[in-house]
């Protein structure tokens, strides 16, 4: 790699981050993943950032999961009323 | 006489009536913590059944019911997703065009503007414990976000699924999905770091 490639790399926290928050879903090449490396060697800003959104991630994740537990209910009143319109249904056929 | 019959085959396999009892309270609470909206969890629930009596006789009991159910009910979440990202008329622009991350990097050589730089929140170490407090904030950014970025946001981490089944259903590119995915992240961090320090 070039001096004046690196040196791009180095001060683009833009492509970095894409990269930090590609990398967490998805594979990236060798290329990029060195390119992330050479840029977090000298970028404590991204650092922060890096961990900062991988812990957005799993509170993200924790977030649903425990909203997918919560079971709420539907209210009685609202069930019967569809269960009268599946049988109605089922009567026309 | 032969629907009486083609009836009765199929009852073996699904039985209608039950459905309601069985699945109600699952599809509501799949709905619900898709959308954060409950009036229309409870229409597309409704909607959910009155498509699967519809659509009866393609049921081989290949899979469960609840599967079966849940994947026509996901079908709809997805539709209003659709809708959502099309009533804030948003036009992702293609990914080369850096504009929409004006705000928080230099265009050229695309470094943190300083005003925008992270700052810790007390959530950087790997085992740091997330106060009640901070979650709420969560979610309160999760709101403002773009319909169709929550739209990516919700299938790619709440259901984890394919880059590809997202973007086709959702109709975006690969390369545009990478750009909203990283914008989204950048504007969530940003929003609770405004919030919370």
């Amino acid at each position: 790699m070039k001096a004046s490639e690196i040196k791009k790399i180095a001060y683009n926290c833009r492509k970095a981050t894409f990269l930090i928050e590609k990398q967490q879903l998805a594979p990236i090449t060798i290329r990029e993943k060195l390119e992330l490396k050479i840029h977090l060697a000298g970028c404590s800003i991204c650092r922060t950032f890096m961990q900062q959104s991988i812990a957005i991630n799993k509170m993200v994740h924790h977030l649903f999961q425990s909203s997918v537990r919560k079971d709420l209910k539907l209210d009685d009143r609202f069930k019967e009323e569809m269960e009268g319109r599946i049988r109605e249904k089922l009567d026309k056929n | 006489m032969e629907n009486i019959e083609t009836q009765t085959a199929i009852n073996k396999l699904t039985d209608p009536h039950q459905w309601v009892s069985k699945y109600a309270d699952y599809l509501y609470t799949y709905a619900v913590s898709r959308l954060n909206d409950e009036e229309i969890a409870k229409d597309l629930v409704q909607e959910t059944f009155l498509a699967a009596l519809e659509r009866m006789d393609k049921f081989e009991g290949n899979s469960s019911e609840k599967t079966w159910l849940t994947a026509i009910l996901k079908y709809k979440v997805i539709d209003v997703y659709r809708k959502r990202s099309k009533s804030f008329g948003e036009e992702i622009k293609p990914a080369n065009d850096v504009d929409g991350e004006e705000e928080f990097f230099y265009p050229e050589a695309g470094n943190w503007k300083v005003e925008h730089w992270p700052q810790e929140m007390g959530i950087e170490e790997p085992d740091a414990l997330i106060s009640r407090e901070f979650t709420e904030i969560l979610q309160k950014c999760m709101k403002k976000l773009p319909g169709l970025w929550l739209a990516i946001f919700t299938m790619k981490h709440m259901d984890e699924e394919e880059t590809a089944v997202i973007c086709k259903e959702l109709r975006v590119t690969a390369s545009n999905f990478w750009v909203i995915i990283h914008r989204t992240k950048v504007n969530l961090r940003s929003c609770l770091q405004k919030n919370w320090i």
